[in-house]
């Protein structure tokens, strides 16, 4: 870890960045014939919000499957804190302060919107099975606890009206926000948002991208994001990941990219030979 | 307007996750509380007692304890029958073994041994699902059952192959044997009833349970924030084992008296407690309630209107009992899969609401 990257330095709107926090190494995922991920090297910084964009297929979400557990890639490795990473549970990454939302809405649909958020804080809370049975001591002290950990975040993502309501009564635009919650309850280090903005109108685009902004700067929180929407990449963004047929064509501050041949191909639609 | 929750407003945390948020559901709730102990035990005679309150709260144990495995955690379970008869015989070894501790201990215990047998037969929840899982519950339902049968040792060698329930008290009080008085067996049962019910409350509306119904709603995402799914999966197995082997004990030791494995835990039973949360309301305590009345209830009602108004043969009146219920389930799988619990709630909504529904 040599070429570890310790220098902070503080963006144009202020933010300090970190040096690098989490580094994917030579990451090669295959499932049988097809590679999804092809040799791809790119880290993380501290409190920055990293882009991954490409096309359909070029493996982004693979790649965040990669970083929170789901797949273990056959080669390469992770490096979170500056130490390699062994095989890992997603429930394990989970521990570790990782969080994420799905491309396709992961949320438990038989249970309220609260009771959704409250899963987020399952770490925070240790009560045991006999504490909890008899709802004494530490058990409702720690359920008083996380619920007002949890209102905060509701009030911040604005849900308050709907805390009661079962999530599966919920339009997609809300549904995608209460999956933010749930990841933010964990207070997470590290957010991953997988196409957080993906079916939305543009006025829900736009909330969506004011909470991810705010969730930044006011919680100094990591975000690694995969989005499909130019515009909103270059607005939110410090710096971009490119991929396209699981090999990365491009690395950069949004301005590198957007000005970068091979990723300008890719999204043109060149083909490829 | 009777029922209403304008002008209760909740000013902590605290208040808002209390089991009976709205304070008329609070007042039923210590009404019926009231009934239960104070007024039912002094008027309850004998038919009352063992054709509608025994098996109505035994079974609302059972069914609170596999609503937990499958309407809370969502892994399907046939194995109810098999389950309850390890609680039944561990109870009896337990009465026999240590005729002098006492039967609430023992009650409790042989709610310790069916779950962690309970727990054995779980395991391969991890790699199974839904009906693969089913099937398997479905083999230890057979083994359980051949298993008490077969080995002389769980009936005490007895000559007959069944078990008999000694008698015990409790305060002085015969709450097993033939010299039990009705009110007795029913204070009993009720007491674990009531503690089930307040434990079984306790664990789904805190950390424990949010982890069975997200295991039940979404395992992948489930693991994805945390929950680790063998301890998820293994503690539903236990506490509904728990309460699962409570009701087999007190099934055959208060109610019953004797029992023998295959009569009296074959697989009827573990139907007819599965039927029982599914009319009553999969992830519902108050449905295993209802639930568990329901079914309680019919056989001795259409008894009495068919055979003894309509004057109908016996037989022929059970059958009639087999097609509604029958009927009922797979009406309420299709139209309503939260069961009574849910329209009961739909009720409450517009109540509620009523009489200006805007
Ligand atoms: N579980 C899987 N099994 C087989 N192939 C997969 C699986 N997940 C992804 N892939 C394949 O990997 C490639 C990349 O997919 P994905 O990471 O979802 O792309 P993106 O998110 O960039 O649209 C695709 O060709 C896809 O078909
Ligand atoms: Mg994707």
């Amino acid at each position: 870890m040599n070429d570890m990257n310790h220098d902070s330095y503080v963006t144009a709107d202020g933010r300090t960045i970190g040096g690098v926090v989490m580094e994917m190494k030579n990451i090669t995922l295959r499932f049988g014939g097809v590679v999804a991920i092809q040799d791809i090297s790119f880290d993380i910084r501290q409190g920055e919000i990293r882009a991954i964009i490409g096309p359909n297929g070029a493996g982004k979400s693979s790649m965040l499957n990669v970083i929170s557990g789901f797949y273990n890639p056959q080669e390469g490795d992770v490096f979170y804190h500056g130490k390699k990473r062994k095989p890992m549970r997603p429930y394990q990454v989970a521990r570790q302060g990782i969080a994420r939302t799905f491309q396709n809405i992961a949320l438990f649909e038989g249970m309220s919107v609260l009771d959704n958020i409250m899963t987020g804080r399952l770490h925070q809370m240790k009560a045991g099975l006999f504490s909890q049975a008899l709802w004494a001591g530490r058990a409702n002290r720690e359920e008083v606890e996380n619920r007002e950990a949890v209102e905060k975040i509701i009030d911040f993502l604005e849900i308050q009206s709907i805390r009661k309501t079962p999530v599966g009564r919920l339009p997609y635009g809300l549904k995608k926000r209460v999956e933010l919650a749930r990841a933010l309850a964990a207070e997470p280090s590290i957010l991953l948002l997988d196409e957080p903005m993906a079916g939305m109108n543009v006025e829900e685009k736009e909330d969506m991208s004011r909470f991810i902004l705010d969730v930044n700067d006011e919680f100094g929180t990591t975000i690694a994001l995969i989005e499909h929407d130019m515009g909103v990449v270059m607005d939110l963004s410090d710096r971009v990941v490119v991929m396209d047929y699981g090999k990365k064509i491009g690395d950069g501050t949004p301005d590198d990219v957007r000005n970068n041949q091979a990723v300008i191909d890719a999204y043109l639609g060149v083909a490829h030979d | 307007m009777f029922y209403r929750e304008a002008g209760d407003f909740k000013t902590s945390y605290k208040e808002d996750n209390q089991t009976f948020p709205i304070k008329f559901d609070r007042y039923r709730y210590y009404a019926v509380m009231f009934l239960a102990f104070a007024v039912v035990p002094f008027i309850v005679n004998d038919y009352w007692v063992n054709a509608i309150f025994l098996p109505f709260l035994i079974y609302s144990i059972a069914a609170i304890g596999l609503n937990i495995l499958t309407g809370y955690c969502g892994q399907v379970s046939l194995g109810t029958g098999g389950f309850m008869a390890v609680g039944a015989y561990a109870c009896y070894k337990l009465m026999t073994v240590f005729p002098e501790v006492s039967i609430i201990i023992h009650v409790l215990l042989a709610g310790g041994v069916t779950a962690f047998v309970c727990i054995l037969f779980g395991l391969p929840s991890l790699r199974i699902k839904g009906f693969y899982l089913a099937v398997a519950t479905l083999a230890a339902q057979f083994f359980l059952v051949w298993l008490f049968n077969r080995v002389p040792w769980f009936y005490n060698y007895s000559a007959s192959g069944q078990i008999n329930s000694p008698e015990r008290t409790v305060l002085d009080i015969a709450v097993t044997g033939p010299n039990t008085d009705a009110w007795a067996k029913y204070m009993f049962c009720l007491v674990f009833l009531t503690f089930c019910a307040l434990v079984a409350r306790n664990l789904t509306r805190g950390s424990v349970g949010r982890k069975w119904m997200a295991i039940r709603d979404m395992d992948i995402a489930a693991e994805i924030i945390g929950v680790n799914p063998l301890k998820a999966k293994i503690s539903a197995f236990g506490v509904s084992g728990f309460f699962v082997g409570i009701a087999g004990a007190l099934l055959f030791a208060v109610y019953l008296g004797a029992a023998e494995a295959g009569d009296s835990f074959g697989i009827t039973k573990s139907f007819l407690v599965l039927f029982m949360i599914i009319i009553g309301g999969l992830g519902s305590i108050f449905g295993s309630f209802a639930g568990a009345a329901f079914l309680v209830l019919l056989p001795v009602l259409l008894k009495n209107v068919l055979v003894g108004t309509l004057g109908w043969p016996t037989d022929l009146a059970a059958h009639f009992e087999f097609i509604i219920v029958g009927g009922l389930i797979i009406t309420f799988l299709i139209l309503e899969p939260h069961g009574l619990a849910q329209l009961w709630r739909v009720a409450k909504e517009k109540l509620r609401l009523w009489p200006f529904p805007h």
